[in-house]
Formats: C-alpha cells, sequence, structure tokens
C-alpha cells in the first residue's frame, strides 16, 4: 500500500485547515451545488465569468480533508483562467487522480503545479470522488445547472 | 426477550474464546497493505464461517437443482435442504411455524414488502405510519412511497441527545389513524437498543401491527418473535455470518395470509389459467421465481454456527467490547461519541473534533483498520446531532480486546497526522 503522506501532505492539510476563498461569492454570476452521498460531503461553487474569464471564484461548505483541500487549492488553480483553459485543466486533473503512478504509461500528463498535491489520490480509489467533488460542481456551475450535482 | 435460542452457553470467559472463534473464519487470516486485517465493519456485514462457505460449496457441488419442481433426486434434495434452512430460521427466531418465514433478499426487501402488501393497501388518505428518528433509510423510504401512493402521513418518533427513543412522544403520537408502526430494533447508527416491547404493548393496544427492523439487532440479541408478539421481523443473512442477498421477512401467519402477493411468478401459484390464477399457500405465496437456494442453505449453515456458540455468549463478549472500547477511547482528546443510550449493543459510533471520518477511515484503513465512515444511510440521525457523518466501529463475536486497543492507537495515530 502507498504512504499515507503521498495523500495527506502538508499542503494538504494547510489548506483544509486554511481554506482559500472560502466564502459566499456576492457577485457571483454562476453557482452550483454539489453533494457526495457516500459520506455527505456538501459544497457550493460560486464563479464569476467575465467575456469568457473567470475573473473571481470562491466555494463554501463541509467536507474532509481531500475535498477540501482540493476545492480551496481549485479556486486559487482557476483565477484568471479562460474557459478553454478550465477545460484542459479539469481533464488533466481528472486524469491526474484516477490513473495511478502503477499504471502503464499513457499519454504524458502536463504538471499541474499546485494542483500536483493532490496526485497521491490516484493511489486511494476511494477518495477520488473527494478529489473531484469540486471539479464537478464547477463544472455544473459553468453550465448553469440548476439541481445540485452528485458524484454518484 | 429471549436471550438464549437453543443452545448451550459456553462458559462466561468469552474474551478467550474469542481468538477460538476467530479460527472459523478464514478472512480473519488476510492481511491489508502487509498489516493483519482488523475487522470493525460488523455492522455493515459480517464476515462468514468456514461452515457457511462449505455449506454454500456442497450445494453447488452436490446437490444443486432448483426446488419444488423436479421429480429427480437432485431437486428433492435440494428442497429439502431449502426447506430444512427454513425450518432452522423458525426456530431461531422462535416462530409459530416455518410458513411464517419468507425468503426475500434482506431486510430492505422484507419491509418493501409489507409496505407494498401490507400497507399499501389498507391505508387511506390521513392514515399514519409511526417509525422513529433513528431508522436506516431502508426503513423510511419504503413508507415514504406508501404515503406518496396512498396521501397517508409519516409521523416521526423523536431520540434525545443520548439516542434514545422518547416512549412518551410515541405514546402521543399513537392515534386513532396509525395503521402501523416500524421502528429498528437496534440502531445501526447509534447503537441504541429500542424498547420494542412497550412500544409493541402500546401500538397494540391501540390495535396497530409493529414491524420490527431487526437488521442489526438479530446477530446482537436473542430475537424471539412470540415473546415480543411483534407482527413483522425483517433482518438480512449478512449481518448474521450468512450469504449476502438472503434475508427473512418473518409475519403473523394471519397477516400473511390476508396479504396479496409481492411479486408474481412461478412458485408463487397454485394454478394459472388466462381467465384466473389461484395463489400458493403460505409462505410460497410471497417467493415468486426461483430463489436463492443457496443463500439460504447459508443462512442456516450460519444459524447453527451461531447457535453452536450462543446468542447469550456472543452478546456477553460484544458486550465486554462495547464496554472496555467506550472507555478507552476516553482518553482520546477531542473524540465525541455519538449516541450515549443506557442500553447499546455492538455499535460505537463517534466523531473527531476537527477530523472528517472520511479521513479517519482513510488513516485507519493503512492500518489494517476497517470502519464505517460517513451517514451510515441514517441521513436523518446525522442531521438530528448536527454532523455529516460519523466514524463507527462495530463488533462481532471474532473481535478482541487487543483490535479495540489497535483502533485506540490508531486514532492517535490520525490526530498525529492532523496535527501537522
Amino acid at each position: 500500500m502507498s504512504d499515507l503522506r503521498e495523500l495527506y501532505q502538508d499542503v494538504i492539510f494547510d489548506h483544509y485547515k486554511k481554506p482559500r476563498n472560502c466564502h459566499v461569492l456576492d457577485c457571483a454570476n454562476h453557482q452550483a451545488e454539489g453533494y457526495n452521498p457516500l459520506c455527505g460531503d456538501q459544497l457550493t461553487v460560486y464563479l464569476k465569468v467575465d467575456n469568457g474569464v473567470i475573473t473571481d471564484l470562491s466555494f463554501n461548505g463541509s467536507g474532509c480533508a481531500i475535498s477540501t483541500a482540493s476545492a480551496s487549492l481549485m479556486t486559487e488553480a482557476l483565477k484568471g483562467k479562460t474557459l478553454k483553459e478550465v477545460e484542459h485543466l479539469f481533464d488533466d486533473f481528472h486524469q491526474m487522480v484516477t490513473t495511478p503512478e502503477s499504471a502503464p504509461e499513457g499519454a504524458p500528463r502536463r504538471d499541474l503545479g499546485k494542483l500536483e498535491v493532490l496526485s497521491g489520490v490516484s493511489e486511494f480509489p476511494a477518495r477520488v470522488k473527494c478529489a473531484t467533488l469540486a471539479w464537478h460542481t464547477l463544472q455544473s456551475a459553468l453550465r448553469k445547472q440548476t439541481n445540485p450535482v452528485s458524484t454518484e | 426477550m429471549k436471550i438464549e435460542s437453543n443452545a448451550a452457553v459456553r462458559p462466561a470467559d468469552t474474551e478467550s474464546d474469542a481468538p477460538d472463534w476467530r479460527d472459523d473464519f478464514p478472512i480473519l487470516r488476510e492481511e491489508i497493505g502487509g498489516k493483519p486485517l482488523i475487522y470493525l465493519d460488523n455492522g455493515a456485514t459480517t464476515q462468514k464461517p468456514q461452515a457457511v462457505i462449505d455449506a454454500e460449496v456442497a450445494y453447488y457441488s452436490r446437490r444443486n437443482a432448483n426446488v419444488h419442481r423436479g421429480v429427480h433426486t437432485l431437486s428433492q434434495r435440494a428442497t429439502d435442504d431449502y426447506e430444512a434452512a427454513r425450518s432452522k430460521i423458525a426456530r431461531f427466531i422462535n416462530a409459530a411455524s416455518p410458513e411464517e418465514i419468507i425468503y426475500v433478499r434482506g431486510a430492505t426487501e422484507a419491509i418493501n414488502l409489507v409496505a407494498q402488501s401490507y400497507a399499501r393497501p389498507r391505508v387511506k388518505a390521513g392514515d399514519e405510519i409511526l417509525i422513529s428518528a433513528m431508522e436506516h433509510h431502508s426503513n423510511i423510504v419504503p413508507w415514504q412511497m406508501v404515503c406518496e401512493q396512498t396521501g397517508a402521513l409519516l409521523k416521526v418518533v423523536q431520540i434525545n441527545d443520548r439516542g434514545e427513543l422518547d416512549l412518551e412522544y410515541f405514546a402521543r403520537l399513537l392515534g386513532e389513524r396509525t395503521r402501523l408502526v416500524a421502528v429498528t430494533h437496534l440502531s445501526n447508527a447509534l447503537g441504541s437498543i429500542v424498547p420494542v416491547e412497550r412500544i409493541i404493548e402500546l401500538a397494540h393496544a391501540h390495535g396497530t401491527p409493529v414491524l420490527l427492523d431487526g437488521a442489526q439487532a438479530i446477530a446482537h440479541l436473542g430475537v424471539d418473535v412470540r415473546a415480543l408478539d411483534c407482527d413483522f421481523y425483517a433482518f438480512s443473512g449478512h449481518k448474521l455470518y450468512g450469504p449476502t442477498g438472503i434475508g427473512v421477512l418473518y409475519g403473523k401467519t394471519a397477516l400473511l395470509s390476508a396479504m396479496p402477493p409481492y411479486q408474481g411468478g412461478g412458485d408463487m401459484i397454485r394454478s394459472v389459467t388466462f381467465e384466473k390464477t389461484e395463489y400458493n399457500d403460505l409462505p410460497y405465496k410471497f417467493e415468486a421465481g426461483t430463489p436463492n437456494i443457496a443463500g439460504a442453505i447459508g443462512l442456516g449453515a450460519a444459524l447453527d454456527y451461531v447457535s453452536g456458540i450462543g446468542i447469550a455468549a456472543i452478546a456477553a463478549h460484544e458486550r465486554d467490547l462495547l464496554d472496555y472500547a467506550t472507555a478507552q477511547v476516553e482518553e482520546v482528546a477531542g473524540l465525541r461519541i455519538v449516541g450515549t443510550a443506557a442500553h447499546k449493543a455492538s455499535i460505537l459510533s463517534f466523531t473527531l473534533e476537527g477530523i472528517h471520518p472520511h479521513d479517519i477511515g482513510t488513516i485507519l484503513d493503512h492500518q489494517g483498520i476497517a470502519i464505517r465512515a460517513g451517514h451510515h444511510c441514517a441521513m436523518p440521525v446525522m442531521q438530528r446531532f448536527g454532523i455529516a457523518g460519523t466514524a463507527r466501529a462495530s463488533f462481532a463475536l471474532y473481535n478482541t480486546r487487543a483490535e479495540v486497543d489497535a483502533l485506540v492507537a490508531g486514532l492517535h495515530e490520525v490526530q498525529e497526522m492532523f496535527k501537522r
């Protein structure tokens, strides 16, 4: 079994204990609620999108260390990004957390910077949904879906 | 309540007995990431003794055929074994006769059967069905469906901060329009033993039948359906050391006889023409289609195994473990036990301040310790306590004090990790 420290890195704890951009965003023009029925984690993602660029974003809610840190890191990573860039980041992030290191070499993946601290999740399949909850909720917010998104 | 079903009780020193019982469960020799498995998720499902595994293998190896159909020898063997298991179940819960034992997939299906075949045809708009605030979703949703179908109302008996059902509240809710009471016998999320004797007494005084969800209770409390005088009792085989996919609905003959079938198909009929079908007798009226024959036989083997040890001895051992664990976790800073009823069995639900149950679960798993983390399919209970979920250790006959010690050490490690 892989090392727990690969999953629970210091940066994760830092973002869990002091989540960034964790508040309601009054000026948001997109928002969605995400829910993980497995563990009851619930969060709302708020976005301010202007001319195809995410000019501000935040999240609110409660969850485990992985889902909270992932939401916090996501809000940091996406500020100022175009929707096209966000789409690519989503795909890369998803690939990172769902493809174990031990998996046969697939398409090379580009470095995701600070988000790389969540790469350890790929060795813990039961926790992938925790890491992706904020991202799925973001997608839902961009599509302006009104129903809560679920990881199930 | 009957404590002992039918087997001689072993001597009281059950702690030293557990290691012998452990040898009966091959999976307990498994390692998880190089560490010995410490299985404390028995509330979700128990592990299976070799006797149950052997019974399924023997059935498929030497006796497999469809039941109640063939004139050939194998079919007779399979039918005999399948029906013998039904008789064992009837004896285990002290039913009046095997025809009161309906094979189902599990407690969930048993409750749905009662909801659709007993409640739905009888209740009318404005009638009431009474449940408690600590039910598993499987004893909530089937009743919500009936309410939607009929216009009946679902009434919920509240619980106090310890997780004890409020009997006075219950007595107040019990009214002229109450058509059925459906409560758990042992809460899966809190471990509370519900005072079902008193509930049944009160409900029957109103002429209201009572269904008990025994999914958790069946492996930990002696269940005597006639002493309880409950009208329906639902449980699953897999939480009682038996296979998955097999469970039991017990019902009083008079009630079951008056109910329409749950599903139509083979085996549940006496005769079929395109004009008219006559239904079979109990219990077959409720058993359409080829059943889970191997599962039933496996459940019979599980009951033999449990009876060989004795429910009283198992309960005493688990009582010791729960008391020991409750005392040991007190030294863990920030730990709060959720569910502190005066009468509890086998379940220790808790939260750690500032640490999500899911993280506790992952870190303990890394030490080979399997617990449940989350809402335990009892989201209203979590809402009642204002939490998203709990971590839950649940005990079975093969657990030991040493495993409790490992759990406590594991929790200290969880806290160390989160101190960073």
